[in-house]
């Protein structure tokens, strides 16, 4: 583990290129980012504070605080910033890393659980399929979730990227480990 | 790609809120895709786009090779993509976009489709189907066919965030001055209304909705104050999934805040469909949580 930064390049950088995560450093805390964000204006989130956070290398305090995750990535900051840091895909790598080190709420993982087991974040359920038939389309749509083998492709990918253990994963259950005893953290 | 004599095929990229919980978007889609000539094909195997705020925020070396699982289903078709979530657009159209810039990127990720037999190769385009209308259709197209104008009709816009941003990607200019919903509403003659938040996102991206429901519901809650106050009679999306947080999450809020919001939204071939004289349960518009007025259905 290197500094919170050196990681966010290592782990970013290899999606969007060094250079893109980098612009972290061109932060002058001007606060355009703060002042724009329509979380900021509900919620305790200062992507301001967030930057100067990373820079220091505050790593536990921004993974410990529930604020990294009220952001909604809308993009306005990253819009707007005269410094051109790349201010959305930062957040997200910052949460990839959290995430990483186990700092994922319960109904976060579910969702990585709902694609495993139907291939959807969303999936169809029985009073759906009536909704379908009531404006003329097919009950089920010919998505991963109605071909098992098609669904069996998303399910590789998962286990080759280690996502399955990141949340973990139970594929005998086919839900997230210990939910029968009340599930962890 | 596959255009000939004035038709032309696309794959519809269907993903999860769309197909799953709005059909009726679906549904109103198709319908006047092809009024246009324009025939959808389904993606057969297709799985979540997957959500771009919201695996993108939880590993995106996991995002990546499930979007590009989904771009070479399209690429096997040898069609360009058509999508009517701004989540599939967002996640769809950037990983392609990244895959192609980056050839160490591309190898690695088709390292991993390779283990089932496919490759993302690059070949195909994501479109959002307000694109289509609006450029590959054309505005005088569509106002040939509005048979029952919206006149006298009040419209707030929504855009939702990852249509318009990041505009390196996305291609649609200014993301402060957008015209392309505008100008889809007012050719069915209805008028077009500023209001302060207009620009605002929904509340529900990048695992928002998700981390605290009641918290996210307050941003939509002050983006639909925002347009009522200036006298809206509904609020027209490209989105899914601000459908889902602006249309059920009204319900929710009523729940949540003690309100009593009935707001109509409308996705954007919704609003369309009813002008080009489609019935509201056609549209799918009777089905939802939000009921539509007399003034849009006459």
């Amino acid at each position: 583990m290197g500094t919170l930064y050196e990681d966010m390049v290592a782990c970013g950088g290899e999606i969007f290129g060094d250079e893109h995560i980098e612009t972290l450093r061109e932060c002058v805390q001007c606060g355009k980012c703060t002042a724009s964000c329509p979380s900021g204006r509900n919620t305790a989130l200062r992507t301001r504070k967030l930057f100067q956070m990373a820079l220091t290398d505050m790593r536990e305090e921004i993974f410990n605080s529930p604020e990294l995750w009220f952001c909604s990535t809308c993009y306005t900051c990253y819009e707007r910033c005269p410094k051109g840091v790349k201010t959305t895909d930062l957040i997200r790598t910052m949460r990839n890393l959290a995430a990483k080190e186990g700092h994922m709420s319960v109904p976060h993982r579910m969702i990585g659980v709902y694609v495993m087991k139907t291939g959807h974040a969303v999936p169809l359920g029985p009073a759906q399929k009536e909704l379908r038939k009531a404006v003329g389309l097919d009950e089920m749509a010919p998505t991963a979730q109605k071909y098992k083998d098609q669904l069996e492709q998303v399910q590789t990918i998962f286990r080759t990227t280690g996502y399955d253990a990141m949340i973990d994963f139970d594929w005998d259950t086919m839900n997230l480990k210990g939910m029968d005893k009340g599930g962890k953290k | 790609m596959s255009e000939e004599e004035g038709t032309k095929e696309y794959a519809y990229f269907l993903g999860c809120i769309t197909p799953n919980r709005y059909p009726g978007i679906e549904a109103a889609t198709k319908r006047i895709l092809k009024e246009f000539g324009i025939e959808t094909k389904e993606m057969m195997g297709a799985s979540c786009c997957p959500a771009p705020g919201v695996f993108g925020s939880f590993d995106m070396h996991t995002w990546l090779p499930v979007a590009a699982r989904n771009l070479a289903i399209a690429e096997e078709m040898d069609l360009e993509i058509v999508v009517t979530c701004n989540g599939c657009y967002g996640s769809l159209q950037e990983a392609d976009h990244l895959l192609r810039e980056n050839p160490k990127l591309k190898e690695k990720t088709n390292e991993i489709l390779g283990k089932f037999g496919r490759e993302f190769k690059g070949t195909t385009k994501v479109n959002h189907s307000i694109v289509v209308l609006h450029d590959f259709i054309g505005l005088d197209r569509l106002k040939e066919r509005i048979t029952k104008p919206m006149n006298g009709v009040n419209v707030a816009v929504h855009y939702g965030c990852h249509f318009l941003k990041p505009r390196e990607v996305r291609g649609h200019g200014s993301s402060e001055t957008p015209y392309i919903l505008e100008d889809l509403v007012k050719v069915t003659g209805a008028k077009e209304v500023d209001y302060k938040d207009k620009l605002m996102c929904c509340g529900a991206g990048g695992g928002n909705r998700t981390a605290d429901s009641v918290q996210s519901l307050e941003w939509t809650r002050q983006k639909l104050v925002s347009a009522i106050e200036e006298g809206c009679d509904c609020m027209v999306h490209p989105c899914a999934f601000c459908h889902l947080q602006l249309d059920r999450g009204q319900e929710e809020m009523n729940k949540a805040f003690g309100t009593d919001f009935n707001f109509p939204i409308l996705f954007a071939t919704q609003f369309l469909g009813l002008a080009m004289g489609l019935s509201q349960t056609e549209c799918g518009l009777d089905i939802q949580t939000t009921t539509m007025p007399e003034k849009l259905l006459k």
